[in-house]
């Protein structure tokens, strides 16, 4: 980088910098408006619901499958309709997004931590544990994860938690290998050279120095795999795989609903879709203006 | 030729390894033997029905005796339908695949022309909604599109049916839903919404290639000698850019297979994906454990291949696995 490069570079607060890249794309702040709110909605869903739908002494089945905007019985309008256990669609749908998003996001976590610290490890040490390691991850790698999932789920039945075990399974490996080759490429560095020759020690150098600077196309893979899971739970919820009838999920709940919309009664099924879809949108639209920020290619 | 056996016993024991998976995975979920048996069954039928299901061999014997007769090509009889597990998967194969082969197509036929659009005219109206299309596709999730699918064209619009194959019609002894007009309209939601990720993925990757493609010399030169611009995208730039397609497209046909479980749950398609979700919703082991046989199978078959061809085609990639 030359000299004059750099002071341009320095004269902006790297945050700074970093947003005003981000807010160049329209559709990017499209997405991050449609994620602060889908995240709003669920952190306030239970003091946002009218009813809480899983509260069956609030259930009326008197209420069941009320097209929207119908009063319901115990004085509120159900704006969504709802579904055919008297259940409000609209509480069904905040609760059930915190089931989703929670999912999603508690298996990337955890996925990204795994892959992340097994990434960085295999880069590190090399030898023959790491190259077991990575032959695990080509293995699973060349099966689409819906099928692994599929596996796992059938082995465990279903379950929040099984959800979230077999979502793991499957993310992890792409994060080890994304940490893998960012870690590789960046210990030829001369600062990681630097750092060896002050003799730091070995986990100075990987926490304080190698690891971030790995992080930009982990966030960018974490980003995109939060919304992989959402969508891949909630397609496992609605082949029956997935969360169990008591915490439905979104994919849940568009599944109960399919059986109604054969008649015509679409609402059950198709309100807590767009909910899924705005929530996996948003994520993919901030996801993808990421990777072109951080990018080192594209970006600064 | 090295490199090629090394190649094939890799692929041997991805399959084995896969097997012992399957096995232990299929052999833990449940007690079939509470399925199987009645409980009005007295202790006698009981052990009866144990003993003829193998169920009370040690696990270690329960798998040698599985892969063993797996490599005579007998998976287990299935507990529900009381039929070889491997023929009745076998039997739903046919319409799994016509609906896998057909969302191929359908997404080769739709994605590269959009792509192209997408790719010669980037500016334009429609390739810009063309590709914020493409987010859409990968966003949305399969399971609901389909649901949409069928609520617009089957009940709302009431222009196709919205499950089953349809009539079918007899090709070498196996039936199939293209043969007649009737099939063709069942199979046109399911194979479109299978397709809708691949078409995503195809317009995509068609629009790079073209992007990469359309300043390079060779085809300013093609442009200079005067010829029509017809020409020169159909057959200077789509060769060039054909080939990354194909790849990503074979490679994406088993996914497709294994994605079909979705889309024939959600269009009641009769096919081998319909069937492993009702099984493992009433725990029948051999077919589930079938299932997943063959899917490896099939898995191993198109990597193996894909990476023999990449071989065949590119010397350098021989080199590297062989140093």
């Amino acid at each position: 980088m030359s000299a004059a490069l750099a002071a341009t570079a320095d004269d902006e607060a790297p945050f700074r910098r970093f947003a005003r890249r981000f807010a160049d794309s329209k559709l990017a702040l499209l997405g991050l408006a449609l994620l602060t709110l889908i995240l709003l909605a669920a952190l306030l869903g239970p003091s946002l619901a009218p009813q809480n739908p899983y509260d069956l002494a609030q259930l009326d089945i008197m209420d069941g499958r009320l097209p929207p905007g119908s009063r319901m019985g115990a004085g509120f309008t159900a704006w969504l309709g709802s579904d055919d256990q008297g259940r409000d669609m609209l509480s069904g749908i905040l609760y059930g997004l915190r089931i989703s998003l929670g999912v999603g996001i508690a298996s990337a976590a955890a996925a990204g931590l795994i892959g992340t610290a097994l990434g960085l490890l295999v880069a590190w040490r090399g030898g023959w544990v790491a190259g077991a390691i990575m032959r695990l991850v080509d293995l699973q790698l060349s099966f689409p994860a819906f099928l692994v999932a599929l596996m796992v789920l059938a082995l465990l039945g279903r379950g929040v938690l099984n959800v979230v075990l077999a979502l793991v399974l499957v993310e992890w490996s792409y994060c080890a290998r994304t940490a893998r080759s960012a870690a590789l490429a960046e210990r030829r560095r001369e600062y990681i050279e630097a750092a060896e020759g002050l003799a730091l020690s070995t986990r100075r150098i990987l926490f304080r120095h190698l690891l971030p600077n790995c992080l930009p196309p982990l966030i960018v893979i974490g980003t995109m795999q939060v919304a992989r899971a959402i969508a891949l739970e909630a397609t496992l919820s609605f082949l029956g795989l997935g969360v169990p009838v008591t915490e439905p999920s979104l994919g849940l709940l568009i599944a109960s609903g399919y059986q109604y919309m054969l008649s015509g009664q679409y609402w059950m099924s198709v309100y807590p879709g767009i909910a899924l879809l705005l929530a996996i949108l948003g994520i993919n639209l901030v996801g993808d203006q990421l990777r072109d920020v951080l990018n080192p290619r594209t970006g600064t | 030729m090295l490199w090629l056996l090394h190649r094939v016993i890799q692929a041997g024991f991805v399959v084995l390894a896969m097997t012992v998976l399957v096995f232990v995975a299929v052999n833990v979920v449940g007690n079939p033997a509470d399925i199987l048996i009645s409980p009005q069954a007295d202790q006698a039928e009981r052990a009866r029905v144990i003993a003829a299901f193998g169920l009370d061999q040690p696990l270690w014997r329960q798998y040698l005796h599985f892969l063993v007769q797996a490599a005579h090509g007998n998976l287990g009889r299935s507990f529900v339908f009381n039929q070889p597990a491997l023929q009745l998967i076998l039997q739903r194969m046919p319409a799994t695949m016509e609906l896998a082969v057909s969302a191929v197509l359908l997404s080769v036929l739709i994605g590269i022309p959009l792509g192209l659009l997408a790719g010669l005219w980037p500016d334009a109206l429609l390739s810009r909604a063309v590709m914020a299309g493409s987010i859409l596709g990968f966003s949305l999730p399969t399971f609901w599109v389909g649901l949409m699918l069928i609520m617009v064209f089957a009940v709302q619009l009431g222009w196709l049916p919205s499950t089953g194959r349809g009539r079918t019609a007899l090709l070498f002894g196996v039936p199939w839903s293209f043969l007649t007009l009737d099939g063709l309209r069942h199979l046109l939601l399911p194979a479109l919404n299978l397709a809708l990720f691949n078409i995503s993925l195809v317009l995509r990757l068609t629009r790079a290639g073209v992007r990469e493609v359309l300043p390079m010399d060779y085809i300013r030169f093609a442009r200079a000698k005067g010829l029509s611009p017809a020409r020169i995208v159909g057959v200077h730039v789509l060769k060039a850019i054909l080939m990354p397609i194909v790849t990503v497209v074979g490679l994406e046909f088993g996914s497709t297979v294994a994605f079909a479980v979705v889309t024939e749950s959600v269009f009641a398609w009769p096919g081998m994906g319909k069937l492993i979700i009702d099984s493992i919703g009433v725990l029948d082991r051999p077919v589930i454990a079938a299932y997943l046989v063959i899917i490896v199978l099939l898995f191993v078959t198109i990597n193996l291949v894909v990476d023999l061809l990449y071989t065949a085609l590119d010397p350098r990639v021989r080199s590297d696995e062989a140093g």
